[in-house]
């Protein structure tokens, strides 16, 4: 029997032995315990087709889209330090972020970021969609993915409104007025002009999918507090989600893309 | 049966009883989503009123009247005999146009539509004229705008004699 180390005498603390539930991997039911009991590395297939691991097969898309929309959360978070969604102190707030605050391009970051998302959201779709990845039995994953890529669009505008200048106030009137257009649920919608008794109107713009969103019939200070809430606890609690059932499937569905 | 075995559930009894437990469930959770569904909606908003007293027809010269654009989006048109309550919303995608004098033209700076001073469309992405407003007297002889009721161009609905004051 080889002598003990000093990493061996650690291992056998109880302070070791709780956090780390298995033995040093030196044979193969402790190596796939190290990865299956290891929160990050459990995040992570046990085994690669190497096919997966192919720059020129996948381009790491998916993965990068994965990356930066930790950076979006980790730097959304440290935003929400400075910024207020009110309309006295928004707009001022975003200045602030720029020149009154150690590291100001902190919001830059997550703006980039927001565009570089949505452009590696797309390729990683080309790119699955042109390696035929969306095939059965990974059918399921992509209708998952095409609501990602919908949710991602959502985040990036739902973000537009929060700066509250002239640039987002119009674009955001713009973009409410598409829910106007909901069929039944718009005012300005088809259906909507059938559901009227006499002179009750019932989908009119005090009562419509358009009021829910703006909680008014114009573009206010409601609506700011409406789309912060939305672009910083809603759509990234659901899309949290959705990327762990996305990736759940990858697993289940045979690994990461390749010839099944 | 004993008097016994009458108190307690057989085994069909027990599901049936779980079957009402599982609608009360699922009816009190379907009752709590609309809640919170209603909840979004406020009983009260504090934006301007949809309809106002724009004073009398006298107060306006002939030419837009600007008065009331950003208090309610309305422009006061008076030409030919007729004023109008003109909607400031775009018919592109929604922007507020600007007026200008100088040209004589509503123009929109989002992306260019341009109007005529009654409203009607010349150029730009706009697809159709700006809308128009009911407007009536009330009984003291000042103006009335409700905001509510719209009149479209294209529909013919200018024709409408709640479109317009003849003045």
């Amino acid at each position: 029997m080889a002598k003990k180390g000093v990493a061996d005498y650690i291992r056998e603390t109880q302070v070791w032995k709780s956090i780390f539930r298995h033995g040093p991997p030196t044979n193969a039911r402790n190596r796939a315990a190290v990865v299956a009991g290891n929160v990050f590395l459990h995040l992570h297939p046990i085994k690669l087709k190497k096919s997966g691991v192919q720059l020129g097969y996948t381009w790491c898309m998916g993965g990068l889209t994965f990356f930066i929309f930790l950076a979006l959360t980790v730097t959304g978070l440290l935003l929400m330090f400075y910024y207020r969604p009110t309309a006295e102190y928004a707009y001022n707030d975003i200045i602030a972020l720029k020149e009154h605050v150690p590291l100001g391009i902190m919001r830059e970051i997550h703006r980039w970021g927001a565009h570089a998302m949505v452009i590696t959201v797309w390729l990683h779709m080309f790119r699955v969609f042109m390696t035929g990845s969306y095939k059965p039995p990974r059918e399921f994953n992509w209708g998952v993915g095409v609501i990602l890529l919908v949710l991602t669009l959502l985040l990036s505008f739902t973000g537009y409104l929060l700066p509250w200048d002239q640039l987002a106030i119009w674009a955001i009137a713009v973009g409410s007025n598409m829910a106007k257009a909901t069929p039944f649920l718009g005012h300005g919608g088809p259906g909507a002009a059938l559901a009227q008794i006499g002179d009750f109107v019932m989908v009119s713009d005090k009562n419509d999918v358009r009021f829910q969103l703006l909680a008014g019939r114009f573009v206010g200070e409601p609506a700011l507090l409406r789309f912060y809430i939305l672009h910083c606890v809603f759509i990234p609690l659901v899309v949290g989600v959705l990327i762990a059932v996305h990736f759940w499937r990858v697993r289940k569905d045979g690994g990461i893309s390749a010839p099944l | 049966m004993s008097e016994d075995s009458k108190l307690q559930l057989n085994r069909r009894e027990f599901f049936s009883f779980i079957t009402v437990g599982w609608v009360a469930f699922t009816s009190a959770c379907a009752g709590l989503l609309s809640l919170a569904f209603r909840f979004t909606y406020p009983n009260v908003n504090f934006e301007p009123e949809m309809d106002f007293i724009a004073g009398f027809p006298s107060d306006y010269e002939n030419g837009v009247d600007e008065r009331w654009k950003n208090g309610y989006g309305v422009w006061m048109v008076k030409q030919e005999g007729k004023l109008v309550a003109l909607s400031n919303i775009c018919t592109h995608l929604g922007c507020v146009p600007n007026w200008l004098p100088a040209e004589l033209k509503f123009k929109c700076p989002c992306h260019g539509s341009g109007y005529y001073m009654n409203g009607v469309n010349f150029e730009g992405p706009a697809p159709r004229p700006l809308e128009r407003y009911k407007i009536s007297l009330n009984p003291e002889g000042k103006i009335k705008v409700d905001k509510t009721k719209v009149y479209r161009y294209e529909k013919g609905q200018w024709d409408s004699p709640d479109s317009y004051l003849s003045v």
